[in-house]
């Protein structure tokens, strides 16, 4: 329990978080009303601190420092794709702005969308059901106050709803230079028979994406988190209809501070919901995966795969919890992480959680931690290949389990291609 | 040319001396034989040629054509030429075994200063290769030595080192666990090695394995060091009288 003086200075700081940003304008009523319980949640919750035991092994003080808005870029950057190898359209937020100027038209067949803004000024949009909703929904066991401070304040971002099959993947390219805030709030609908992929690249400071997979539709969302230069906080909230598909899959490479929450929940029967990711990490780098999967409803299938692999002293952390309700049987949950530490200063820490209310499941979770076997490096090296080269295939076949989770082979190439470049750029 | 001088060596961690004054040498182009009873310190032998951590050379020499194996690397030391099949290959899960063999090929092939191979002559070579010793494709496209059988292991060796082509093979116990058929299959693919420019060093506690690929030299190797040197005829005499008369122990 944390004393009254704590949970009063977890308010105040929560109070500094949201003081910080300017208040949404020209919204609709609901969208107001979104945004007002949004801000209520967080001064409930108050801000983390490491106290808190969802941040016990993550410090939280870099990420509810109170920031104002980081200004506008002067010149946009150059950005580059490192999923060139797959059509797809690119969207880019420059200092937490969308820049509709420098992104590819988003209009193609079985899609609708509109910015966050618009969204958010209309009365008739799937926004309105969802925006906040899910993000309210997976506050339920545990309080997630960066994710209410990003509903609460967040103006930029995308609408998208999936209304068929859809074509091409929508890129989102993230990039900031200068300090400041940057919020981002997604909010993705996809209907019966639709499908979507959504990739991203770069670094959102805070974002949400809040995800509804209506019953029979299908979404993809691959993530690269390249070497990210400020602190990160990222939320992706799901909702999965019956007989729905949901996948995630984040590479994180470096990065000072990174924290990914996934929250999943499954609300329609027969559903399969995979939450995979590799965290890359060397000198002091700190990547933070945490995970809360819901079974909600019967014969869902969900998977957690985690690779972490660090060296220096860098720390990767994975939490993983399936909670299933009472009701939800023939659950089938699996969940792993594992991690390589080339180095003795690495540190990984694992904390796998079930909760459990039904009788008839089947739920499973490991975690490994070591370092590299010698006898398979000494098999390698016997053959001619350098103690390096030996320990970048031993590497890349650890990480494999996590990248098969991605079902386009061109993406798994580009995971495969980060993980041998980040070995190879080793000291 | 292998030479090995007066070698000895402990285990790393223990205080163990396990090879006590060995010397053999191996002519170029010759195929030796070292026979020896459990614990003679046979695959120590072949560990501390390949390089592998955890022994410590107290004294004595090892050599390949004159350059000096025990301060090198074991890449390095494959890359001089040497190459030892081992008892236990290793399974190596999710490294697939063209990927394996083509990194090697190509890791030693730099370390050369040579070019590295290009893909479909290195398709040709291993194919062709796999062909002799029953190796399917499917068999190559796997991951190394993972759901392998004992026979499959073996035999993966040899095609390791036949695309590998080492000056200097050492065969550590290569007829354990297989049967007759698949050590035959084993031992051509040695034979079909042999040749003016290579030497072998095979390591066996059986003479079985030497019917099929017959030595030059065969050694009696007992408490870390050569007791007895012959032809062919010693290991037919270890066949029938056991190792006992040959050995200080017995």
């Amino acid at each position: 329990m944390l004393s009254e003086k704590l949970i009063d200075d977890k308010r105040r700081a929560a109070e500094a978080l949201l003081g910080a940003l300017p208040l949404p304008e020209g919204e609709a009523g609901w969208a107001r009303e979104a945004r007002a319980k949004a801000r209520t949640r967080l001064l409930d919750a108050g801000a983390p601190i490491r106290r808190d035991e969802y941040w016990k092994y993550t410090e939280p003080t870099r990420l509810t420092v109170p920031l104002a808005p980081v200004a506008p870029a002067e010149e946009a950057p150059e950005a580059t794709s490192p999923f060139a190898t797959v059509e797809a359209r690119v969207v880019r937020f420059v200092n937490g702005r969308l820049r509709l100027d420098l992104s590819q038209a988003l209009q193609q067949g079985g899609l609708e969308v509109a910015t966050l803004a618009e969204a958010l000024s209309r009365d008739i949009t799937p926004a309105r059901d969802l925006f906040g909703a899910l993000e309210f929904a997976g506050q339920e066991k545990v309080a997630r106050p960066l994710a209410a401070l990003n509903t609460a304040a967040a103006t930029e971002g995308l609408c998208l709803h999936a209304t068929g099959p859809v074509a091409e993947p929508i890129h989102l390219i993230h990039q900031q230079i200068g300090d400041g805030a940057a919020l981002t709030h997604h909010v993705v609908k996809v209907e019966n028979g639709a499908s979507l992929t959504v990739l991203e690249s770069g670094i959102a400071g805070n974002s949400v994406l809040e995800v509804d997979v209506a019953p029979g539709g299908s979404f993809h969302h691959i993530r690269l988190q390249h070497a990210p230069e400020r602190p990160t906080a990222t939320h992706v909230f799901a909702r999965i209809g019956e007989g729905a598909a949901f996948r995630t899959f984040t590479l994180t490479a470096d990065g000072e501070l990174t924290r990914n929450e996934v929250i999943m929940e499954f609300v329609g029967d027969d559903a399969t919901g995979h939450i995979a990711g590799a965290v890359l990490g060397r000198a002091t780098s700190h990547a933070d995966n945490t995970v809360f999967v819901t079974h909600g409803a019967e014969r869902c299938e969900s998977r957690q795969v985690f690779k972490t692999v660090l060296e220096g002293e860098a720390k990767g952390i994975f939490q993983g919890k399936i909670f299933v309700r009472p009701g939800a049987q023939k659950t089938d949950g699996y969940q792993i992480s594992q991690s390589v530490l080339l180095e003795d200063g690495a540190e990984f820490s694992a904390k796998p959680e079930l909760e459990i209310y039904a009788d008839d499941v089947k739920c499973s979770h490991g975690s490994t931690t070591g370092a590299l076997d010698e006898t398979a490096l000494f098999y390698l090296m016997a053959r001619g290949i350098t103690r390096r080269e030996a320990e970048a295939l031993l590497v890349g076949s650890f990480v494999e389990e996590a990248v098969a989770e991605i079902e386009d082979e061109r993406l798994q190439d580009v995971m495969r291609g980060e993980v041998a470049c980040w070995m190879a750029g080793r000291g | 040319m292998l030479q090995i001088e007066n070698l000895h060596v402990k285990l790393e961690d223990e205080d163990k001396q396990i090879l006590k004054g060995l010397s053999l040498t191996v002519e170029t182009g010759k195929v030796h034989a070292i026979m020896g009873p459990n614990g003679s310190g046979k695959s120590t032998l072949s560990y501390v040629l390949a390089g592998r951590d955890g022994y410590e050379v107290t004294d004595g020499s090892a050599s390949l054509d004159g350059d000096d194996l025990l301060d090198m690397e074991p890449n390095e030391r494959a890359a001089a030429g040497l190459f030892l099949a081992f008892q236990y290959p290793v399974e190596i899960p999710g490294v697939n075994n063209m990927t394996f063999l083509r990194t090697a090929m190509n890791a030693q092939r730099k370390a050369r200063g040579e070019e590295e191979i290009s893909a479909p002559d290195f398709l040709k070579l291993v194919r062709a290769t796999a062909k002799t010793l029953n190796i399917d494709n499917e068999m190559l496209k796997r991951a190394v030595n993972v759901g392998f059988s004992g026979g499959e292991k073996k035999r993966n060796e040899i095609l390791q080192m036949a695309v590998l082509a080492p000056k200097m093979c050492i065969l550590d116990e290569t007829d354990s666990g297989l049967d007759v058929d698949a050590m035959k299959l084993v031992a051509e693919g040695v034979n079909a090695l042999r040749s003016e420019g290579r030497s072998f060093l095979v390591i066996t506690h059986y003479q079985r394995l030497l019917d099929h690929i017959t030595p030059d030299v065969v050694h009696i190797m007992a408490d870390g060091r050569i007791v007895e040197t012959g032809g062919p005829e010693l290991a037919l005499r270890v066949e029938t009288q056991g190792y006992a008369g040959l050995t200080p122990a017995a």
